[in-house]
């Protein structure tokens, strides 16, 4: 029996194998095919990629070196437009301004849609009406919500004698409600996902434990949301550097300081408007330094969006 | 399923690859549609295609562009930038493939901008056509870069009706103590009266330009006149020996209107239609307002900046253009040709020439229809009276959007609180503003 036995566990052992490379020789085949056949369903996106962004890019960088009215008639010029740039004053006053709205914008954006997601997984009546009409605002476009919201902000402080175009602070405070009432409903949603992703045992497992709910929330359920807080703060900060429209829109980079010597700084101008506003002065050497200006800023937004990224992930608990 | 899926996926990203490849030309910002818009098939039959600034006389360009089509079979096709993106659509459409072959450059600013795009019109046929060279541009080589196609006036547009009615005359706005005595009459009897002084003078970017762009010139023009000849290129200072007179006529502006001074920040009121419907009795504005206002008041006339200079009983309107015809240097000779046949048969044939009179004003050419414009007639009339005309200094802003945005900006303050201290800012904005700019732009 044991022979007999020990023949049959043989044989078993030799079928498994032949199986066994079999399946591999197969799997290897597929992948051969699909590998023969790769270019056809990467290829498209591999070209579509190429075409727009990494041959734009590239040539934008290339720009950034060159003077130029015509991209096609760009001359070489080395790192002038970069030492402009860097020398412009309304450029490091952009800088800063853009720096405190994104700070104060990401907080406030991520603190309050928290807020309301966690309202609204509370099992409350109406909670996905409330969650469309709070995700709406996101649909609007920020030029018609920037003008939207400069009727609505000179509608109360015309009582006041100002305007919104008249006063920084109210300049401001103005767009950083403005970017909270369009992307916290997008916060939400994610925040709300997130949230809904915790399991129910943690929380039961707390309460069993004698945990408060400050304790239970800060010990259990935001450890357990950080990837959506990753993301979240990802998008607001990075949405805070780059807004454009809005910022266009709602105060055009007004008031401006005339200083005594008649020079002007934009005073709620941002990053992405600075720029722009560059690339159309009417001196021919300043689209190469709007150029040199979006590098920079490229190399800001990207090293801070991969900072913040490397700082919340470590945070994240694995369930 | 999933390898068709795949397949679908692939041959949707290839047909939109395929689709951002091709030659479609799109207009970034056309307000109208294109009579034509194919190149020239052959290669021996040039095409035109004119990349027009003023919004409100698209139809009109496109009726003509038909009309040439009709009649001579070349295909002309008409793009309109949307108001106030004229420099961007440019810059973009002229990077293009097939770009503009005929475009405008207005100022001085255009002109180095756009010099080496543009063909030099000496002696051409179209410069043989003009009747002055009064509104033409040259680079600093001299070389005639852009020639003027209609001309313009502003000043303060009224509506005599009213000033009647408000117990006064025509006669008495003959310098500033007249126009300032009559529109704070009505100003003080507004609410007897039905209407006010002055319409509306919004800081929005649709009109802070009456006031930053255009009042700002009488600032320019004065001070070119003390110099003793017009100006051919951008002074590198300016002095304030006319700061207060623009205050004097600004202040009666604003202080005598239908709206409150401080409320004119953001805009959101509508001067032409004020105007118009009989609210107020003078509307600052320019010759192109005169179809609009000619529906509803058709015995509106215009006046000069009357501001307490010295001897302004002798002013007359502020005449010149930003509209002036450039050819594009690199476009083909074909396309050259026909961009220069076009512009001399759209100056001598009656019908086409008829639309463009009635859509831009007047046109400086010999073989032009004449105008029809009651505002320009009144500018016509003051020169006939042997007053002098306030030419258009103010093309030669120096870094035309920063300066006129800080000008904004210092007019609002100043307009959410009149005190002497706002007013020196709007004078550095205004005096020292132009030097910086100036630096600027030629540094």
């Amino acid at each position: 029996m044991r022979r007999g036995g020990c023949d049959r566990h043989q044989v078993c052992e030799k079928k498994e194998l032949v199986l066994l490379s079999k399946k591999i020789s197969g799997g290897n085949s597929t992948r051969r095919q699909t590998r023969k056949w790769s270019w056809l369903f990467m290829g498209p996106v591999v070209a579509a990629f190429a075409i727009g962004f990494v041959w734009p890019f590239i040539q934008g960088i290339y720009l950034s070196f060159c003077k130029f009215r015509l991209i096609r008639d760009a001359q070489f010029i080395g790192f002038g437009n970069y030492l402009t740039a860097l020398q412009d004053q309304t450029f490091r006053s952009a800088f800063w301004y853009t720096a405190g709205f994104a700070i104060v914008s990401l907080v406030l954006i991520n603190v309050l849609a928290f807020a309301v997601a966690y309202a609204l997984t509370q099992g409350i009546r109406g909670s996905n009406l409330y969650r469309t009409v709070f995700f709406m605002p996101n649909l609007i476009g920020g030029i018609v919500l920037g003008y939207i919201w400069s009727m609505i902000f000179d509608g109360i402080l015309h009582r006041y004698g100002t305007s919104i175009v008249e006063n920084q602070t109210w300049g401001f405070w103005g767009l950083v409600i403005l970017v909270c009432w369009q992307q916290i409903g997008y916060m939400m949603i994610i925040y709300i996902a997130g949230l809904q992703a915790v399991p129910e045992e943690l929380h039961e497992a707390a309460k069993i434990d004698g945990a408060s709910k400050w304790q239970t929330l800060f010990k259990v359920t935001i450890p357990n949301v950080m990837p959506s807080i990753t993301i979240c703060t990802f998008l607001s900060l990075t949405n805070g550097f780059k807004l454009f429209d809005q910022n266009l829109a709602l105060t055009g980079g007004m008031p401006i300081v005339i200083q005594p010597d008649g020079s002007s700084v934009k005073t709620t101008e941002m990053l992405a408007l600075n720029i722009y506003s560059t690339f159309y002065n009417s001196n021919a050497k300043y689209p190469g330094v709007a150029q040199a200006k979006a590098v920079l800023f490229f190399i800001l937004v990207a090293g801070l969006g991969l900072a913040q990224l490397a700082y919340t992930r470590k945070r994240e608990v694995q369930q | 399923m999933k390898k068709i899926l795949a397949l679908v996926l692939a041959m949707v990203m290839t047909l939109a690859l395929v689709a951002c490849g091709s030659k479609t030309e799109t207009a970034p910002a056309s307000s109208g549609s294109e009579s034509a818009a194919a190149p020239a098939a052959s290669g021996k039959t040039g095409s035109v295609y004119w990349l027009n600034f003023k919004p409100e006389s698209d139809d009109a360009l496109q009726q003509i562009a038909k009309l040439y089509k009709e009649k001579k079979g070349v295909d002309v096709k008409v793009v309109t930038a949307a108001s106030g993106t004229y420099s961007q659509t440019l810059t973009a459409e002229m990077d293009k493939s097939n770009p503009p072959t005929l475009y405008v450059v207005g100022n001085a600013n255009s002109v180095r901008d756009w010099s080496d795009y543009a063909l030099d019109l000496t002696g051409t046929p179209i410069a043989n056509e003009l009747n002055t060279d009064a509104y033409n541009l040259y680079d600093e080589n001299g070389k005639l870069v852009s020639i003027g196609y209609c001309f313009e006036c502003y000043g303060i547009i009224v509506n005599p009706d009213l000033i009647e009615k408000a117990g006064h005359s025509m006669d008495e706005l003959k310098n500033f103590e007249g126009l300032k005595a009559v529109a704070e009459d009505i100003h003080a009897n507004a609410s007897t009266l039905g209407f006010d002084a002055f319409s509306s003078c919004d800081m929005d970017s649709s009109s802070s330009w009456r006031f930053t762009g255009h009042m700002v010139n009488l600032v320019y023009y004065y001070q070119e006149r003390d110099g003793g000849s017009k100006w051919t290129e951008c002074p590198p200072t300016l002095t304030d020996d006319y700061v207060e007179n623009y205050k004097n006529l600004y202040d009666l502006c604003i202080n005598n209107s239908l709206t409150d001074p401080t409320a004119l920040a953001t805009g959101g009121h509508d001067a032409e239609a004020e105007f118009k419907a009989g609210k107020a009795a003078f509307f600052v504005n320019g010759s192109w307002e005169f179809g609009a206002v000619s529906e509803t008041i058709p015995n509106a006339t215009m006046i000069p900046y009357y501001c307490g200079v010295a001897g302004e009983e002798k002013a007359g309107l502020n005449c010149g253009t930003e509209n002036c015809w450039a050819i594009n240097s690199k476009a083909s000779a074909e396309d050259q040709q026909a961009t220069m046949d076009f512009l001399v048969w759209l100056v001598t044939d009656p019908e086409a020439s008829r639309i463009a009179v009635d859509s831009f004003g007047a046109m400086p050419y010999k073989n032009a229809q004449e105008s029809t414009n009651k505002f320009l007639a009144a500018a016509d009339a003051y020169a006939a009276n042997g007053c002098y005309v306030m030419d258009w200094a103010t093309n030669y802003q120096p870094g035309v959007d920063d300066y006129r945005a800080a000008l904004v900006s210092a007019l609002n303050a100043y307009n959410a609180d009149q005190s002497a201290a706002n007013w020196e800012t709007v004078k550095t904005a205004m005096i020292d503003g132009w030097a910086v700019q100036y630096k600027a732009q030629n540094g």
